[in-house]
């Protein structure tokens, strides 16, 4: 009962988002960005409940859904560990880091432990080039990571 | 704040707010001249992505409370700006008018900066910069290698005006360019001043802008879009990001500017998401220009309106292609379609659309305030003006750098750059990003611009300039970027979806040992049909990398497959562990060994069973006195 009444609070919000947009046409990719934003991520029902509000059909916004790096249809873990695969920091050793973190954690790039606390991802470049290699946890960065620091670091989470 | 009713009232204001930045744009000559006159005093702090990320605002917190406990609050401001491009030694922070410069500073260097610098004068000597070619501290920013030989036209204002303070922006010239275009210059005026400059599109293209802006006039339709594209996906680039940061308020005045000049009154921005920085600073921007009357109904009360609206982009690099971003605008997959119809014929719901990119648009002011005359004086024969480069990879000053066009790539890596990280050798310079190529020393003194680049194998693309070193494996590269484009291949056209799969499994197996003779003979083959036959832009240069390392690195190739051998040391399946003569038996190795491979006894050198080893370098992390190498 609890969860239902948060989850309709969430598809309330959502509805109200939608609603006061100036215009429908060409809006679904900043519908999805906000239903993110709201649910976490972007199951079944949701994206069912955005393409009746948006009149689409569903196979159009699961297309577009599918389409972009940014929209994730699975849960995602209480941390997310985003290791930088970007030019610069990949010519500096990110995926020998990259590699540390799974190995540390058990888990490929794109799963989730099993106990919900990190989720491995990782993103092209945030622009901080001179920090290479860069890893973001949630939204603290980290720069200059070394394999070594990877211990380390998880320890900061793991509390 | 009121509205600006026209342009005489925006020039009385820019004389006004010119005040604001008077200690920032001292000559050294004033400097010297007016020594203790200035009472007040300003500390700029660096609040790019970067010095962020290093905690430049904390240290903006700590530096006004250690003034404010000084008691030096009624003469000495902190302001934040936006980048300084010297992001390798972030946080920066500079004093202002001693014009000192320090790097890698702290928040826990704020105390001792108001109380040493600040209060007594004495500069705080292990904070400043190392020139590394003459091993000696630099007090001032003009006195850096880093500096001095670069020429700031699109980046003017970055580091140097505060972002989210539109007068600072308005004091350094800002909208009057615009100003002047709706006040003096007829549309046509406009685009003849830009194809007389010569400026050409930054986004990768090169297209010729004027040009580009003439077509979307000449389409006749009741409405017409401007679209900055701020999709900047190529790994490794970072100066769109940088001037959205730094600077917002002059894309929004170019964008005004095309606006005018091809008869829109709607501008979108489609911005990465992976940018929030630069999204807070827009949204900003966007709205002190509407409260000011420089966007929105009748700007400076003539008869033009213009509006602006941010679109956000979500992670898909094909997106960068103006086609495919004009789909996501719409709210679709952003799969390209082809050309014709431009979209400066049928773009944005089928209107006539203009896409330039941020940089591009960066350089339009400082045109129309400048003159074309003055701008096509700069650079090379075809290319005209500057070009940013965003300098990363093994090179001792990483950063934004932007210099004229026909500067060497010598130049940039040694002089500006500082040469390569830890005192390694250079081997190859990847302009370009996924769609260009790596170029190796010998053509180091090639000037570049958008043709010289073109001719030996790689392009200008957006910018992005990684540097390797003798420790980065060249087919390992190749891989890296195929892996990049098959990621971020669409899938809309079969060369570059089967294609470039195709191309990155042959590039594994050459990586792993697997590789043949005739294998290399695909690659090359396979690469010319891709670029041939894809659909757009992406497809058509993701084989660069790989042509590019075969054409200049063919022997690291020959290596790979014929003596099973990665000579940089990179390809795991390729590298041995031996155990060195430096062994001295303490057996720890044999102990963490995870398939017992290693045997020996206690005090004498070790061995290593290559046909059990898995490669996992367990053993060498584990040795206490670094006995065991790889090769």
């Amino acid at each position: 009962m609890c969860k239902n009444q948060v989850a309709d609070d969430m598809f309330k919000e959502l509805e109200v988002f939608i609603d006061n947009l100036p215009m429908k046409e060409g809006s679904l990719i900043g519908v999805l960005h906000k239903a993110q934003e709201i649910f976490g991520y972007l199951p079944k029902d949701v994206q069912v409940f955005v393409a009746k509000k948006l009149e689409l059909p569903v196979s159009k916004v699961y297309g577009v859904i599918t389409f972009y790096s940014f929209f994730q249809t699975e849960p995602r873990g209480e941390n997310v560990i985003n290791v930088c695969l970007g030019t610069a920091c990949f010519v500096r050793g990110s995926g020998i880091v990259l590699e540390e973190f799974e190995k540390e954690l058990g888990i490929k790039v794109g799963e989730t432990t099993v106990d919900n606390k990190f989720t491995i991802d990782t993103l092209r470049c945030v622009g901080a080039c001179g920090l290479a290699p860069v890893v973001t946890i949630n939204n603290k960065v980290y720069g200059n990571v070394k394999k070594d620091d990877v211990k380390k670091i998880l320890e900061e989470y793991r509390k | 704040m009121n509205k600006i009713h026209s342009f005489d009232q925006l020039k009385k204001l820019n004389q006004d707010y010119k005040k604001l930045l008077e200690l920032r744009k001292l000559s050294h000559e004033d400097e010297v001249k007016f020594e203790n006159k200035f009472t007040k005093r300003e500390v700029l702090v660096c609040g790019g992505t970067g010095c962020k990320s290093s905690r430049s605002s904390e240290i903006v917190d700590n530096l006004r409370k250690a003034i404010e406990d000084a008691g030096l609050g009624e003469d000495i401001s902190v302001e934040i700006t936006g980048c300084f491009g010297f992001c390798e030694k972030g946080p920066i922070v500079k004093v202002l008018p001693d014009n000192i410069f320090y790097v890698k500073v702290t928040p826990e260097d704020a105390e001792e900066i108001v109380e040493k610098h600040l209060k007594n004068g004495q500069v705080i000597e292990r904070l400043l910069y190392v020139e590394p070619s003459l091993n000696q501290k630099v007090k001032r920013q003009d006195e850096m290698g880093f500096y001095k030989k670069q020429m700031r036209v699109a980046l003017r204002n970055c580091g140097l005006i505060n972002p989210e303070n539109i007068k600072e922006c308005i004091g350094a010239d800002g909208y009057l360019a615009l100003g002047k275009v709706l006040t003096t210059m007829s549309p046509d005026q406009v685009i003849n001043t830009m194809i007389a400059s010569g400026l050409r599109g930054r986004g990768g293209g090169g297209f010729p802008t004027g040009r580009k802006w003439e077509f979307t006039k000449k389409s006749k339709a009741d409405q017409k879009y401007i679209i900055c594209n701020a999709d900047e996906g190529d790994p490794g680039a970072f100066m769109d990001r940088s001037i959205l940061e730094g600077d917002p308020n002059s894309v929004l005045e170019a964008m005004a500017i095309a606006g005018y000049a091809i008869g829109a009154s709607k501008g979108y921005i489609y911005i990465r998401a992976e940018y929030p920085l630069a999204i807070e600073r827009l949204t900003i921007a966007i709205s002190e220009a509407r409260d000011l009357g420089l966007l929105g109904d009748k700007i400076l009360g003539t008869d033009f309106s213009f509006d602006v609206e941010l679109k956000y982009g979500a992670g898909a690099f094909v997106c960068g292609e103006e086609t495919a971003l004009i789909h996501s605008i719409e709210g679709n997959r952003g799969e390209p379609t082809t050309k014709p119809p431009f979209p400066a014929v049928s773009g944005l719901w089928e209107k006539p659309t203009c896409v330039n990119n941020v940089e591009t648009l960066a350089n339009i002011p400082a045109i129309i305030n400048r003159g074309a005359e003055w701008y096509s004086s700069i650079g090379t024969k075809t290319s005209k003006g500057t070009k940013v480069f965003a300098l990363a990879g093994k090179i001792n000053n990483v950063g934004l750098v932007e210099v004229p066009m026909g500067t060497t790539l010598r130049e940039i890596i040694y002089d500006i750059g500082g040469g390569i990280k830890n005192g390694r050798e250079f081997k190859s310079v990847q302009t370009g990003g996924p769609s260009g190529g790596c170029i190796p020393v010998q053509s180091l003194d090639t000037p570049i611009d958008y043709e010289t680049l073109m001719a030996i194998g790689s392009m200008m693309g957006s910018g992005g300039m990684i540097v390797m070193d003798e420790d980065n494996c060249m087919v390992d590269i190749a891989k890296f970027y195929l892996d990049f484009t098959v990621d971020e291949s669409c899938g809309k056209c079969t060369p570059c979806r089967v294609g470039n799969k195709r191309l990155l499994e042959m590039l594994t197996k050459i990586t792993e040992g697997k590789g043949t003779e005739e294998d290399l003979e695909k690659l090359e083959e396979l690469s010319h049909v891709i670029k041939d036959a894809s659909l757009c832009g992406l497809g058509q240069t993701a084989p660069n990398p790989v042509l590019s390392t075969m054409k200049y690195f063919k022997n690291e190739y020959d290596a790979h497959v014929k003596e099973k051998r990665c000579p940089a040391g990179v390809c795991q399946a390729l590298l041995s562990y031996v155990v060195t003569d430096k062994c001295i038996g303490c057996t720890k190795c044999a102990r963490n060994c995870p398939v017992q491979c290693i045997s020996g006894k206690v005090k004498a050198k070790h061995i290593i069973d290559q046909s059990k080893c898995i490669k996992c370098g367990t053993c060498m992390t584990s040795c206490p006195v670094s006995a065991i190498i790889k090769k």
